[in-house]
């Protein structure tokens, strides 16, 4: 098994070193980091604001590029909450804790190289990770028939939508939302155009970059307009020398860093739980097991390590079911998959044989990028730091225009670009309601491949819906979904409980969300 | 106006989710809904609409029972009207100008009037910026990727 893994992973650096791809690798990890940086710009965005971009090119090219970006932008946001204390990136909030008094302590440039230590470190367990498992998964997902892709999804749907932040009532009703977008347009069997209101241009279905763009671009624009943030570049003189950390700062990282692999490589196996869970287990964990607690918050380079780690494991691990089984773990996944569907290729299990260069490329290309990352955050990180003080001002009218010609540049269609205003007035009121949209994508990713399989499986089971629980493996999906929604239940319930024990002892405080785990809350 | 919206913003977010899934229920009934056993274009919808509703009563229902924290008004602490105002006609004359003149004005006028968004961006900033994008878009997008939208035309054509 070994020796087969060699051979394709041999194959797939030979797609990721031809210099059309290296460079568009190189090119998606630069503008991944550089984004990652920025404050109040995330990968989802640049990943949707590039995704037109990579329609004329060949569809290894655009996947290297865009997975770049995905994990260049995680690079880029430790910058962001070491050095200034900003979270603008929620699996890096836990980071600011531990990584803000280092750098007030002077210590911020071990903090970054401890960073990029860890992340690789952590990278790299996430890509063997993937050689190794996703063959396997591929092999049992192959004996699937559609009832058990359906409760696959189901439990994919489920886990995205009530494990992510926020509410999981409100997170299943964008699920739900999603897969409402997902129906508008000619229905697969019949034709019939379905829920697009005779608007002719709607018959082709809702455009995935304008919704996309309408609910991370517009509406966060909306969001975050006039709301100045207040950078203090005080502490931030970072020099490339200081990076290297001291053999003891090194000794005391290099089992929370090995810690943080393992708990961010597990939460990726688990469908919906993405970097930002991993990186908040990662370090309540961390200080709970060390023997000195009371140093984290105040610049443990431990509370540094371990989550960044974490972070970059899960990153990577959440590729594989994407890669593997078609079912994307979290919304950036689903727009990947989403672009790679626009290139016509069908994700799914069968994705490995039929596009080797695609699926080894990918994984050869993911060492390429780290590499390439470690190398250029080393002398970049004096222009990072310089970046950080873009005002908001300037960027989100820029950005604007990159929508703009994004959406229109898709199918060159302008329609679409006021299917992108729609989408960002309704996702901004969503958010000013408490929804997080994000898992609108995931369910409008998923939605006609759901449907489709459920069809089918109702038509070879003649309309009996039990055999959803009569066949083994659909029956133990089945089984996940009903203990997640179990365990959601439970959660709420000792969230009122407890809110009703904290009025009754002191009746003049005011009780706050029971959702959050630790006393921060990631940037929302 | 505020003080309107200050019923608990759960009721508005429960009340949006039940009005999409009547609106998809209903709508769904217009095709065949068919059986379990041959689903009809209208199944889904139907059913994805009845299940919207569910979640929206719940949606409201479970904030009932839960004590009114600061945080509970729909609209922001600051309305920014001329900031909304401004992100939603950058596309708009994105539109506009895109159909009329091609990209060159359509660029410029979509970064200029978004800019303006901003309270402390003055119009000499904004053209400015404006200026810059442009030239740098129609480089890229039209010299680099080869667009096929005219740099520069007059009128529907």
């Amino acid at each position: 098994m070994i020796e087969t893994a060699l051979t394709d992973l041999t194959y797939g650096f030979g797609v990721a070193l031809e210099p059309h791809n290296l460079m568009w690798c190189i090119l998606g990890v630069l503008v991944g980091n550089m984004v990652g940086v920025l404050p109040g710009m995330g990968p989802l965005a640049t990943i949707s604001i590039l995704l037109p971009l990579t329609f004329g090119m060949k569809p290894v090219a655009a996947i290297l590029m865009l997975a770049g970006i995905y994990y260049g932008g995680q690079y880029g946001g430790a910058i962001c909450s070491i050095l200034l204390n900003l979270p603008c990136h929620p699996p890096h909030a836990v980071t600011c804790l531990d990584g803000y008094p280092l750098t007030k302590q002077g210590k911020g440039g071990t903090a970054l190289g401890i960073t990029v230590i860890s992340s690789f470190v952590g990278a790299s367990w996430g890509i063997t990770e993937m050689i190794f498992l996703a063959p396997v998964l591929v092999q049992v997902a192959l004996q699937f028939g559609p009832a058990e892709v359906c409760s696959l999804m189901l439990l994919g749907l489920l886990a995205g939508s009530t494990l992510a932040r926020g509410s999981p009532l409100k997170g299943i009703a964008m699920t739900v939302l999603g897969l409402l977008f997902g129906l508008v347009g000619a229905d697969l069997e019949t034709g019939v155009p379905r829920l697009s209101f005779g608007i002719l241009e709607l018959y082709d279905g809702v455009e995935i970059v304008a919704l996309a763009l309408g609910l991370f671009g517009i509406a966060e624009f909306m969001k975050s307009i006039n709301q100045e943030i207040k950078v203090d570049l005080k502490y931030s003189k970072v020099r490339v020398r200081d990076m290297w950390p001291s053999g003891a700062d090194f000794k005391k990282a290099a089992l929370p860093m090995f810690r943080g692999t393992l708990i961010g490589s597990l939460c990726s196996l688990i469908p919906g739980t993405g970097p930002t869970i991993a990186s908040f287990v990662a370090y309540a964990t961390e200080k709970k097991i060390s023997k000195t607690p009371e140093r984290f918050g105040r610049g443990a380079i431990e509370g540094v390590a371990c989550p960044e780690a974490a972070t970059h494991s899960s990153v990577q691990g959440d590729f594989i079911p994407t890669m593997s089984l078609g079912i994307p773990g979290d919304t950036t996944m689903a727009l990947l998959l989403g672009a790679l569907m626009i290139q016509g290729i069908v994700p799914g299990p069968q994705l490995i044989s039929q596009h080797p260069d695609i699926f080894w490329g990918l994984i050869a290309s993911f060492w390429v990028g780290n590499i390439a990352l470690v190398i250029l955050n080393v002398p970049l990180i004096g222009l990072w730091v310089k970046l950080l003080t873009v005002p908001y001002k300037y960027l989100y009218p820029s950005a604007l225009f990159f929508v703009c010609i994004g959406v229109y540049g898709a199918n060159n269609d302008m329609f679409q670009v006021g299917e992108t205003m729609v989408f960002g007035v309704f996702g901004y009121i969503l958010l000013l309601m408490g929804f997080h949209p994000a898992p609108v994508l995931l369910g409008f990713v998923l939605g006609p491949r759901f449907e489709e399989n459920f069809r089918r499986a109702m038509l070879i089971s003649r309309g009996d819906i039990g055999v959803f629980v009569e066949r083994p493996i659909s029956a133990v999906f089945i089984g996940l979904c009903c203990v997640l929604i179990l365990a959601q239940v439970f959660v709420w319930l000792r969230g009122i409980k407890r809110k009703r024990d904290q009025a009754l002892r002191d009746p003049e405080s005011v009780p706050t969300s029971p959702q959050t785990p630790t006393a921060t809350s990631p940037a929302e | 106006m505020r003080h309107v919206f200050k019923i608990r913003k759960d009721y508005y977010a429960g009340g949006l989710m039940i009005l999409i899934g009547l609106v998809a229920a209903i709508e769904g009934q217009n095709y065949t809904i068919g059986t379990l056993r041959q689903m009809g274009p209208g199944f889904f919808p139907v059913a994805l609409g009845v299940l919207l509703i569910f979640l929206g009563l719940l949606i409201a229902g479970t904030s009932l029972g839960e004590s009114a924290d600061g945080d509970d008004s729909v609209l922001p602490e600051k309305l920014e009207w001329r900031g909304w105002f401004c992100i939603l006609a950058g596309p708009a004359l994105f539109i506009i100008f895109g159909k009329l003149g091609g990209l060159m004005p359509a660029t410029f006028a979509c970064v200029f009037i978004s800019a303006l968004g901003d309270r402390s961006t003055t119009v000499k900033s904004a053209a400015i910026l404006a200026a810059g994008v442009t030239v740098f878009g129609v480089l890229l997008f039209a010299y680099l990727l080869k667009m096929p939208m005219p740099v520069l035309k007059w009128g529907l054509s």
